[in-house]
């Protein structure tokens, strides 16, 4: 019975999205308490910006950001819907992250570089073999 | 330190041989190139061998098998899309050393065909498709928007860049496809990442291109100065942190840092340059090449290609031989192809695409991940 209560529990599809047990998903990162530099989901005790050591603090990304840069995805692998937008996303705060840019019509015209963003974090829309399914995080038009 | 010198370059025609195995392909290019020099591989010093694919499977010993066991030390080398360059560079630094005069470098690489990168982490799902894209004509796409962000580069520049290097392929009998693209069939092929279109991607292929490096007093010795070709600088680079490094693949600053020590080297800057053979692994990738190695001013790297500078006859001719986009792309090849096609030039040897009067050239490749490797080639007398 536990087993399958743990199957059923969504896993994140990145290592930095964190489920807490109660609280809403969020995703994570570390700072550099040297520099200043913030890092999306690094686990790594030395600072790639400064080469600090031993000075990384987790810290919970913003879920708000703006759109840095964008492509529109037509041909992909089988299996994989398209088209998407593929979208670099500034977070307010620190850190930039790809992902998918949702309720946006994907042609050139509709996407504003900068454009304020939120970062939504739900079903992922896949499953893996043993039929487990995750979460995933994904950007709308804020 | 002596100087070092290409005597004997060459490559295989690019294409697809699924029948053949890499070893093979690799032994055709080195064969070439020690006939263009008329030297055997008991000339030969060291081997040092670039392949991606087959890097744990020992691609340069198993060269030899093809073409003559004498034993010498072979080097393999694997360095994403930096990989022949690298094994050019390694063959060129031991030559600097004075640890040989001699030494052979081959490039070969054997591709599937299809969408590169995007394979996600291992175990649970794919992320591709759903944390953005990976795959390699998106992560370029990315790249050439980022540069459209900062200049409003067009759609249309971009693809004016497979109109040229298409162009020039019909110049090149080595390259894979031979093919004039107008602009509208440019922008109206399928489109894979906006802004690149199908004819805006390089081509998965199969090949192999070798290069012989001598010290100038072995070279002198053999008699062999007179096609000799001068290498002036070798440079690399790995990626330096940026700020959007986890989520952008570096191949702007990485270029810079490469570019700038090439120059330093040779002691020559970017208006001394009579041709270059840069990375276009994307159409998109080569605009943003032009301004990271010099060519022109920040921000006009649209105007440039508008201007017909880079176009053979123009201000300074790039990827004459067609580029990664007609030539073909065979990762391990690469970066001594693109060191044949410099070779070629500065010999007066490149027939109807020769750039007359070209004294100097310059190779650029540049990998995921990130590696990039810039080389500065001189004519000699």
């Amino acid at each position: 019975m536990a087993e399958a209560a743990a199957a059923a529990a969504p896993k994140p599809a990145v290592s930095f999205l964190k489920i807490p047990k109660d609280g809403a998903p969020y995703l994570e990162g570390v700072k550099c308490g040297a520099c200043g530099e913030v890092f999306v989901g690094v686990d790594r005790t030395s600072c790639a910006a400064c080469g600090a050591r031993g000075k990384m603090e987790t810290v919970k990304l913003a879920d708000k950001g703006k759109l840095y840069n964008f492509t529109i995805v037509h041909r992909n692998f089988p299996g994989v819907p398209v088209p998407f937008v593929s979208a670099i996303v500034d977070l307010d705060g620190g850190g930039t992250l790809k992902g998918n840019l949702l309720d946006v019509n994907p042609v050139p015209d509709a996407i504003k570089f900068d454009m304020p963003v939120k970062v939504v974090i739900q079903d992922a829309g896949r499953k893996d073999k043993e039929g487990n399914s995750y979460l995933a995080y994904f950007f709308k038009p804020a | 330190m002596s100087d070092v010198y290409v005597v004997g370059v060459d490559m295989i025609k690019f294409g697809r041989f699924p029948d053949r195995t890499v070893p093979n392909i690799g032994a055709e290019a080195a064969l070439m190139a020690l006939d263009d020099c008329g030297l055997t591989i008991q000339d030969m010093q060291a081997l040092y061998c670039g392949n991606l694919y087959e890097s744990s499977a020992a691609v340069g010993q198993r060269v030899l098998r093809e073409i003559g066991q004498t034993g010498i030390p072979v080097v393999n080398v694997a360095n994403a899309c930096a990989t022949g360059a690298t094994a050019f560079r390694e063959g060129w630094m031991a030559i600097k050393a004075g640890v040989y005069d001699t030494v052979l470098c081959v490039g070969v690489e054997q591709m599937g065909k299809g969408l590169l990168g995007g394979g996600g982490g291992g175990g649970g799902i794919s992320t591709e498709g759903l944390l953005g894209s990976g795959t390699m004509p998106s992560v370029f796409a990315h790249v050439g928007l980022e540069h459209s962000r900062k200049y409003g580069t067009t759609f249309e520049q971009f693809a004016k860049v497979s109109v040229k290097n298409h162009h020039h392929s019909t110049l090149n009998p080595k390259a894979m496809y031979q093919v004039e693209t107008p602009l509208q069939e440019v922008m109206g092929a399928e489109m894979i990442s906006y802004p690149n279109t199908k004819l805006m991607c390089s081509v998965n292929v199969d090949g192999s291109a070798a290069a012989v490096l001598m010290s100038e007093k072995k070279a002198k010795e053999k008699g062999l100065m007179s096609r000799a070709v001068r290498v002036r600088a070798s440079a690399m680079a790995s990626d330096p942190y940026t700020p959007r490094n986890f989520a952008m693949m570096d191949f702007n600053a990485v270029t810079r840092l490469a570019a700038k020590s090439a120059y330093e080297m040779a002691g020559l800057g970017p208006q001394d340059v009579n041709l270059v053979e840069l990375h276009d692994c994307f159409a998109t990738a080569e605009l943003v090449h032009y301004e990271n190695l010099g060519l022109c001013g920040e921000g006009k790297a649209g105007e440039f290609i508008d201007s017909g500078a880079t176009t053979l006859g123009g201000k300074v001719p790039v990827n004459v031989s067609g580029g990664l986009l007609s030539k073909g792309h065979p990762l391990g090849a690469t970066g001594i192809a693109n060191i044949y096609e410099i070779a070629t030039h500065l010999r007066g040897e490149a027939g109807a695409r020769q750039v007359e009067g070209a004294r100097i050239g310059l190779t650029h490749v540049v990998g995921a991940g990130s590696a990039c490797a810039v080389h500065v080639l001189e004519k000699v007398s």
